[in-house]
Formats: C-alpha cells, structure tokens, sequence
C-alpha cells in the first residue's frame, strides 16, 4: 500500500500507477493552419529589408543629405567638420571617407533593433522563431533571450533615453526649417512640414515604447499614491496600445523625409514653398 | 473586452475569425477530421456529421461522440467559455471549441480538430497538461501585508485593476500549447514556466498587498529570459488578456530595474526605500 | 484484485469552492488532506458563478447586518431554512470573505478602498461582494491557489464511484482514474461531499456535465438521508437561443444593473406578477422602480428582482400565455436602458458569453432567456455545525448538503455557503478523523464488489447506448418534474424511472477503460436516477407550491408543510423511503428578527 505523507501537494494529472510519460500526438504536419499565415512575415521581411537597402545606400552615401534649410534625418545630428550646413556644432573632424551618419546610425539602429515590437516582428520574420502562431520554427535549439547577445535587448531602456535626446535633436531641425534659404525666419515649405510631421512620428514612436510605459509609472504597485504619474502611465498606456502602428509610421516617415531632401539636393525637384 | 488605456494586441496578423460565411438554414453535413489515437500513435479519421443553426465545434464533437464514435475522448466543462477544458486545434490553431462557432467556416470546409501538441496525448483530443500544474505549484505564494486595525485589506480600485486583468485566466493553457518555446522544444519545459505563469507573476508582483519581490525568481527559475516576445499568446486567449503586452513585458521591465538597469539599482541602494 | 491504495485522514471528494475549502480547513486543522476531482483542478462548475458573495459586511450599506441577512435568507427560502444553518451562514460570511483576501483575491473596491458590494435579488441590502461579473472564478482561483500552497494532495480527473463504510461510519472511497480507466482507493475515516448538484437530469440546465447528483447518490447508498429533495431552482434567465447554448446563464446581475423583462409587446410584466409575501418592499410602478437604482433608501425594488423562484414563474406563465419571445423565452432588455459603455463595463463575461455564443451584442440588442435548472436547495441532511451527515465520518458541503436555503436559494448565498459551510466541514472531518479509534481498513471484498460493478457495462454486449438514456432521463425530468408539477404527470415520471433503471442495468459500453467518455456516463447514470427518484417522490409527497416546488394541483402554502422536512433514505433493499420529519424551529430570540418592519 502507498501511503502519501501529508502535505506531498502532489497533483497528480491522472497517470493511474505512474508509468512514463507518454509521448505527444503523432501529427507530421508541421502546421494544420489553413490560412495564409505566411503572408504577414513575408510583408514585414520585405518592408524592412527595403528600408535597410535604402537606408545603408543613403547612409554611406555621404552626399545630398542637406538642401537649405532641410537636413536628412539620416544625418542628424551632424557632427563632424565635414557637414553641409550649420544645424548642430561640429564637434570634431573624422575621416573623409566615413559618413557623418555612421557616427549617430547606432542611436535609431539601437532603439529599433532591441524595441518589443520591432523584436517580434523580426524573430517571426527573419528568424522564424516562429513564422506564425503555431507554426513549427525550424531551429533545433531555442535559448531566446537568456544569454549573449539577445540578453542585451534588455538595454532597450537606454536607447529609449538616446531617442528622445535625437528625437529633440530633429524636433529642433524641423524648427530651424522654418527659416529660409538666406536664414531668415518666417518661411515654411512642403519639407518644413514633412521634417515637423517627422518629428512627431518618431515622439509617439518614443513615447508610446514599452520601457517609457514601465518608466513613466509601471513599475509603480499603487497607482493611488501616485496620481501624476498615474495620468502619465495612462496617457502612455493608450500610446503603447498603438506602437506598432506608430513604429511601421515613423519609419517610413524618416525614410520620405530622407528621400525628400535627396530629391531637394539633387535638384530633382524643388520646394514646395507654402509662405 | 478592451479596458480603457490599455493596449490591444499588437500584431494584426492573426485575427480572429470572422463571421462569414456558413450558418444559415436548418443544418447541413460537414466533413470532420478529428485526430484518435493515443501515445503508441494515431491518425485523422474522417467524420460526415450534421451540423445546426447556431452550433460550435464542440456540439459537433459531442453528435460524434453520441451518434458514430461513443468512446471518442474528449475533455470538457462548462461549454460556456468560463472553464477552459475544451482546449484542442481546430484548423491547426488552439482554440476553445466551445466558442468555435461552425459559422466560422465554409460549408464546404473540412475541418480539422486535433488535440494540443505541446502536451503529451492521453487520448484522441485529451491531453496530459500536468507540465501546467507543476510549473503552478513551484511559484512563491502569494504574502500579504499584515492587514489593517479594523481587520480590513484597503486597496483602490485603479490599483486592483492591473493584476485583476490576470486573474481574468480561466487556465485553459491555450497559450501554454502556442508558445513555440515549448512547443518546439520539449527540452525547454525544465526551465520555462510558459506564458500562464509570467502572467501570474505579473500578477503578483503588482498586487497591492504582496511582499515577496519575484524578480530574481521570474528570470532564474520561471525562465523569462527566454521569451521572444512573439506574442501568440496574446492571440489565442480566450479572455483577451494582454499577456505580452500588460503582463510579460512589464515583468520584463521590473526585472531589467533590478538585473540589468545600473542606474535604477543605485537610486533603489541611494534613496532605501522599496519599489514605490 | 490489485489496487491504487492512499491513506488520509481526510478524502474531500469535489475541488469547488466547497471542496477546496474544506480541504484547506481540514489540513489546517493537522489532518492529511487528499481532494479528489472528476475534472482538472480549477475548472469546477463554481467558476460559472458570476455575480457575488453574500456576506453582510456592511461596506455599502452600514446598517446590514448578519440579522438581515439571516433574514432574508429565511424568507427568500420561504422559511423552511433549517434557522441554524441560515444564522451560521450568515455570521460567518463576512470574515470568510476576508479571508480570501488573505489569500490573493482581489476583489472590487469601494472608494473608501473597502471591497465593493453590490444588490442582488432577495437581499434588502447591497451585500454581494464581487470581481466583476466572473466571481466564481476568482474564489476558485483563489482557493485553488491556497490549495497549492500549502501542498494538499489533489487527486485530478478521478471519479469516486462509492463509498466505503464499516458498522463504525466511513472507512474510505472507491473509484478510477478518468485518465487510464484504472481503480484506485482511499483509506480514511472521513470523507468530506463536495461534489455539488443535479443538473444533468434535467434537459435545460445551466450545470455541467460533471453535475451528475453523485455526491447525493453516494450519501444515499452509504446510508445517509437526503432532505426536501423537491426544491429544484430553475434560474429565471438562461440564453435560449441557439439551441447549442441552451440553459447557460445570464446573470442576475444583469436585472441588478438596470436590466428589465419584456414580454413580446413589450410590457414589463413582473408588475403583474408581484406576491403578496413581497408586495410591501416591491415598487408598485415603472417610475418608482427606475428611481430604485440611484436612490434605494426612498423607493422599493423593481420586480425583476423579486426571489428567483417568483420571476421564473413569472417568465414560465408569460410564454405559456403566448407573450413568449421568437425562441421561446421572454426579452431581457438592458441595451435600451444603459449606455454600451456601462454595460460592457460592468457586465463584461456576459457582452463576451452573448458575442462568442450567440453573435447578439447585448448593448444593441434584447436578450432572450427562459428558465433553466440552476440550483437544487435539497441535499445530504446534515448537522449545521459540523456538516456531519448521520453516517459517522460523512461530512457535506456546498450544494450537495441541505437544509442551508429551504425551499429556495438567493443569488450569492451560494458561494458564502461553500465558504461557510466548506470550513466547518473541513475542521469537523479533521476532528472526527483525530477522534476516531481503532483501525480503518479497507475490506478486500467490497473493493472487489465495487470494481465488479464499475466494469459490468463492459461485460455485457448488444446493450444500449448510455447517451440515448440520459436524454430520455433529461427530458422526462423536464416535462414532468419540472417548474410546474402535478401528481399525475410525476407518477408517470416514476414509472418512467423505472424503466430507465432497468435499461441502465442492460445498457453496454464499447470501447476500453481509457478516457472513455461512454463508460463514464454509464457510470454517471445510476446517481441520476437515483436523485431523480427522489426529486419525484418528495416533490409527488409534497401537496403545496413553495419556492422552487411549484403544484399546479396544490397552488397555496400550506403551513402544516411550512414546519415540515422530506427525508429519502435507502432501504436495503435498494428502494427509496420517504420519510417526513419535523422541521427544527428557530429560538424566540432569532424569530424576532421577523417581527421588525422589512
């Protein structure tokens, strides 16, 4: 006769008399979805490597970055002596052969890379860890983010402090873009609007991330001795609801933006110019 | 089923079922593929079944068990969506059957039901969930503060919202069978808990009234770390509890203040005083 | 033969509120402590509760009190209550609730930061403390989570087919693993019910299917009475369309939060339908009852929330009169009254139950609901103190025990009578179980007459299928058992039980023992008939209408029957005996609790 001490806390399932662990059900498929849940990796896999193509090209390319008074959010800051115009102090002189948009590249690249949604979306995709909900992945051995280098998403929080400061940065670009050629203040133009529009993409982007939601009050247990930052994690809570969507946005808008002064430097097309 | 100011899921990509097509009429015959057999192995066995106005998958399954398959195993309470027994895959996504309404699919449309895969098949679409119940009972207890003089807890009710989102789980482990991190890799049970218990993790370290800091025990026993946050957990809850988004990824959070961020140590050391 | 053989000082058959709570009673107490559950831990039929706990905290309402409680809870039950049970009930209740807290529930809050009540039909006060409209959920999760902590063994989807007994009173359980078909047996002086009620015998129920009568049956065949089986509680709303969610529950909170019911012109008849017993705290116009949901000290309740038993009689008359709903119900209308926001807010499971099920958005829509076979306020007769059944070692808890609710149950007594109730047993079946001197052992041969008789249907070939017979079960309890009863109808349902039993005795299962879901009813099918019978004798002795027993051919109160029990007992020859006994009279300190204005 068995005899079960008191206390064991044994929940036992229902293996009546133990025995091994039975084995999982014999289906070979490696998914019995019927949609077409393959689509939605194949659309973020080719939205983001057309960003990264484009963005190296334009990154490297270390020319037509800046159209008075429009700089590319690509290379700003600007802080090299070798910069066009005269957006942000020049604090040193590198290399001819290096970009000035290397120096800052790390900053966007940072906060993308290690953001929860843009992690999602790129395991899935790119890593299919898994290509879809219930959707085998085809890796042998999956340790996700409990060791180098994944463990380093956890910096995320850092690149968060660094956007904003960047985030200022282009705010303050769009501001001086209210100035005219001659720097006069007083004009606005169709790349006035789009490098402000910018801006505030790349704010709700920031803003409305998963480490500024923990920061602003999240990480609070009572909220009711707390009412400010409550408002605060409320009013981010709803931002954050729509990160996503905010991401996909800020990128393409930082992308037009760039593109834009291209077609403004390389005289392709001139400015809107509204007053 | 979305509070005001909290997040929805992120990903767009996995809707849920619409209600198109189907229903309508007095009944129709639909073909099943219901998967039977046991650990030794098993196969889909195909069914010709009626199906009437109005019905969910789990009828169906309940007419094949009382009309052509009397010892087909399956596992079932409430049939309301309040229990969280009937979990299986219906078209190779976990759902509840009782809230898969046929109306869901075409009349012409075979659908197939087969148990969970990350379990261990008892039989036919019963599986072996004890993985969830071990994982239940390695989690700290809830401790509460010591209550007030008059006998009473006194929380507000903005603070009880947060971790009352969690215990909305009704554990029907449909998120447990998703996640690919066990889903894909059985070796990885041994060191992760799964989505149900981060959340309730989660749960406990917003509790008003709990004292225990679970941090450490989230990362290092509970496996945290090693999830991606892919987010089909999130899309297959039943009760549309955010997981990712309101419980693992600020779990996440409170353990980079504690494991990862040098800055939040120091002002915790600095200023001595709990996480508040 | 070889078993599975445990020892314990304690087996709780049943993890609902009650059975968990007993459980967590009687390991406190020093005993070892064993549950043993049909279904996975967590998923007992106390999740489907949904509106709240009753306990006279006096969070909302500063004058409730326990005496108002004790009160109403009498009257609702049209005082056939057994009085102790009720003044146990509710004296403890609030402290019970407070607990929980202890324990990790998070329930509603009032601005003060107190837990929040809210009303409910029957109870003259605010009282049912709440989590939204999914309180079942949370005690269950909250107990089950205590369960866990302090490491009760928990027997998970075993099913207890007997109990075993000994000249001395109880000596263990028998049963099998629903898992492996394998038999697996319990040594223990005592055993706790908590297994619930009867709703599977009937053909609209809101009850699962693990809702068998088993804990009724078992107490019946180890020797214990089961009192005033005839109280049935047909819950007034459950969905009527489509027919696969017949039954569910709409909860009452629904009327609660400004819900009215409509018949087909659109009349909201409970005003017709208002009895004399409640006519004096019921509103008398649409008005007065609209004004009731802000300001309840100055005007009395709308008649939607009137004691269940009355609106569905009410609900069963209207459709009868043919003022019915398209499917057979009548409109329960909260979308024309409150905004959707509000509604979606505090009625959230029953915006999801009403999409998910029925694709009716009930912030646009009227609900339909009829209904359906809640409750059974019968059960094992047992002491109100310790919950001892008259079977030394037998203990009962939760719905399966009688007496606590009399004639019929008010919403949210429910769960603060498996908390109250759940504990006393749990501490009395340590203490009997410290008590008891001698060994308790297991006799060979009624283990082998227990396993015999479990795998008899597979013995035999060419039988029925135990599916059919339970729908014939189901629907005869439904047509001639249930809301509205007359003697002849419930002759022919006894002559019909007997020829199910006879059937039962011959049906034959296919398959083998493993999960095998055929065997299980087979199994399940003996208990239903056995509480069906006995529903059907007490409700044919029972020559009165009174809460949930309704006589067509009797439609008064009788006050001989108001001070009367019903006991079935089983001879030993297998038949029931219906035996009547007085019912216990309250102290004359308690009874003037009645003689103050309502």
């Amino acid at each position: 006769m068995t005899t079960a001490s008191r206390g064991t806390g044994a929940t036992s399932p229902g293996h009546g008399g133990g025995g091994p662990t039975p084995g999982r059900a014999a289906i070979a498929a490696r998914t019995l979805r019927t949609d077409r849940w393959w689509l939605q990796p194949l659309l973020t896999v080719l939205a983001l490597v057309a960003f990264v193509v484009y963005s190296s090209f334009r990154a490297f390319q270390n020319a037509y970055y800046f159209s008075e008074p429009y700089i590319s959010p690509f290379y700003s800051p600007c802080l090299t002596t070798a910069c066009e115009g005269d957006t942000f102090p020049k604090l040193f002189t590198g290399p001819d052969w290096i970009s000035p948009a290397i120096y800052i590249l790390v900053f966007p690249l940072g906060i993308r890379l290690t953001c929860y949604y843009y992690r999602k979306a790129y395991y899935r995709s790119f890593w299919l860890s898994p290509p879809a909900c219930a959707v085998a992945e085809p890796h042998r051995r999956y340790t996700g983010e409990t060791r180098f280098p994944l463990i380093g998403q956890n910096v995320h929080r850092y690149f968060l402090y660094a956007a904003l400061v960047i985030n200022a940065i282009l705010f303050y670009d769009a501001v001086l873009a209210f100035r005219d050629e001659t720097g006069e203040w007083g004009h606005m133009g169709l790349g006035t609007a789009i490098l402000l529009v910018n801006a505030v993409l790349l704010f709700l982007y920031s803003l409305s991330c998963h480490s500024c939601r923990h920061i602003v009050g999240g990480r609070l247990n009572s909220f009711s001795r707390h009412p400010v930052r409550y408002r605060f994690w409320t009013v981010v809570s709803r931002l954050n609801a729509r990160h996503m969507q905010y991401a996909w946005a800020s990128l393409a808008s930082v992308a037009l933006a760039d593109l834009y002064v291209f077609l403004l430097a390389t005289g392709t097309i001139s400015d809107l110019r509204f007053f | 089923m979305t509070e005001p100011g909290e997040p929805s899921i992120g990903g767009t990509d996995e809707g849920r079922g619409g209600g198109a097509g189907g229903g309508g009429g007095s009944g129709y015959d639909a073909a099943f593929r219901v998967w039977r057999g046991d650990a030794s192995g098993g196969e889909l066995q195909t069914f010709t079944v009626r199906v009437n106005e109005g019905e969910v998958v789990l009828d169906v399954i309940h007419r094949l068990q009382a009309t052509q398959a009397g010892d087909l195993a399956v596992r079932w309470n409430c049939k309301a969506g309040k229990c969280g027994s009937c979990s299986a895959e219906v078209n190779g996504r976990p759902r509840l059957m009782c809230l898969t309404r046929m109306s869901t699919f075409a009349e012409d449309e075979t659908v197939t039901v087969t148990p969970l895969r990350t379990f261990p098949v008892i039989r036919d679409l019963v599986t072996d969930v004890s993985y969830n119940y071990e994982k239940a009972a390695q989690v700290p207890a809830f401790t509460p503060r010591p209550r007030d003089p008059d006998g009473n807890h006194r929380m507000q009710q903005v603070d009880v919202e947060r971790p009352q989102e969690f215990r909305k789980c009704i554990e029907c482990w449909l998120c447990q069978d998703t996640c690919h991190v066990i889903r894909d890799h059985e070796d990885n049970k041994r060191a992760f808990a799964g989505p149900r218990f981060l959340i309730r993790l989660a749960e406990l370290d917003m509790h008003p009234l709990d004292v225990v800091d679970r941090r450490d025990a989230a990362q290092d026993e509970f496996g945290l770390g090693y999830c991606n946050i892919t987010k089909c957990c999130s899309e297959v809850c039943p009760e549309g509890i955010h997981l990712t988004d309101n419980g693992i990824i600020p779990l996440k959070e409170r353990v980079v203040d504690r494991r990862f961020d040098p800055l939040t140590w120091l002002g915790s050391r600095i200023r001595r005083r709990p996480r508040d | 033969m070889e078993f599975e053989k445990h020892a314990y000082d304690v087996v709780v058959v049943g993890a609902g509120g009650a059975g968990l709570r007993a459980a967590i009673a009687a390991h406190e107490a020093g005993a070892r402590t064993a549950v043993v559950c049909k279904s996975l831990l967590g998923k007992a039929h106390t999740v489907m509760a949904e509106g709240g706990i009753a306990a006279a905290m006096g969070n909302a309402y500063p004058e409730d009190d326990w005496r108002v409680h004790f009160r109403d809870t009498m009257r609702g039950g049209k005082m056939l209550n057994h009085w102790r049970m009720a003044q146990l009930h509710a004296q403890e209740a609030p402290d019970r609730v407070r607990e929980l807290e202890d324990w990790g529930a998070l329930f509603d809050r009032t601005p003060d930061g107190l837990i929040s009540q809210r009303d409910f039909g029957g109870h003259r006060y605010a009282r049912l403390a709440h989590v939204g409209d999914r309180t079942g959920l949370e005690l269950i999760r909250t107990l089950q989570q205590r369960t866990v902590a302090l490491g009760v063994d928990v027997y998970m989807e075993c099913t207890v087919t007997r109990l075993l007994t000994d000249a001395d009173g109880i000596t263990g359980a028998f049963g099998y693993w629903r898992e492996s078909g394998r038999f697996v047996a319990w040594e223990a002086p005592s055993v706790v019910l908590a297994t619930g009620g009867i709703g599977k015998a009937y053909k609209v129920t809101s009850n699962s299917w693990e809702y068998t009568g088993d804990g009724h049956s078992l107490a019946l065949a180890a020797g214990a009475g089961l009192v005033n089986m005839e109280f049935v509680q047909f819950h007034p709303t459950g969905m009527v369309w489509p027919p696969s969610v017949r039954g569910i529950l709409v909860t009452e909170s629904v009327r609660g939060d400004g819900g009215v019911l409509k018949n087909s012109s659109g009349n909201r008849f409970m005003f017709d339908y208002i009895p004399d017993f409640f006519r004096k705290e019921t509103a008398e116009t649409e008005d007065e009852a609209d004004r009731w949901y802000d300001d309840k000290k100055n005007n009395r309740r709308p008649p939607e929330l009137l004691p269940r038993d009355e609106v569905a009689r009410a609900i069963n008359s209207e459709v009868k009169a043919g003022r019915g709903s398209p499917h057979g119900g009548v409109f329960l209308d909260i979308a024309s009254r409150r905004p959707a926001e509000y509604v979606r807010r505090r009625l959230p499971s029953m915006y999801h139950q009403f999409k998910e099920l029925a694709d009716v958005d009930i912030t646009a829509e009227a609900m339909e609901v009829g209904p359906t076979c809640h409750y059974v306020m019968g059960g094992v007769e047992v002491d109100p103190d310790t919950a001892a059944a008259s079977v030394p070692g037998l203990f009962a808890a939760g719905e399966v025990a009688g007496g606590m609710h009399g004639s019929n149950r008010l919403g949210g007594n429910s769960l603060s009578d498996l908390l109250v109730f759940g504990r006393r047993a749990g501490a009395a079946a340590a203490e009997h179980a410290s008590k008891r001197t001698g060994v308790v052992a297991l006799r060979e041969e009624m283990l082998a007459e227990a396993a015999r008789a479990a795998l008899a249907p597979f013995e035999r070939e060419g039988g029925e299928n135990p599916y059919a017979v339970q729908s014939e079960l189901q629907q005869t309890m439904h047509d001639l058992v249930g809301i509205i009863r007359t003697a002849p109808e419930m002759e022919r349902a006894l002559e019909r039980i007997a020829v199910l039993r006879e059937r039962v005795a011959a049906l034959s299962v296919e398959g083998h023992r493993q999960y095998n879901p055929g065997w299980h009813l087979a199994l399940d099918l003996p208990h239903l008939l056995a509480v069906s019978e006995c529903i059907a004798r007490a409700a044919l002795a029972r020559e009165e209408s009174r809460g949930g027993h309704t006589r067509d051919d009797f439609p008064a109160t009788d006050p001989d029957w108001g001070r009367t029990n019903l006991v079935c007992t089983r001879g030993p020859d297998g038949t029931v005996t219906l035996t009547r006994q007085p019912l216990p009279q309250m102290p004359p300190e308690l009874a003037e609790v009645f003689e103050e204005q309502p």
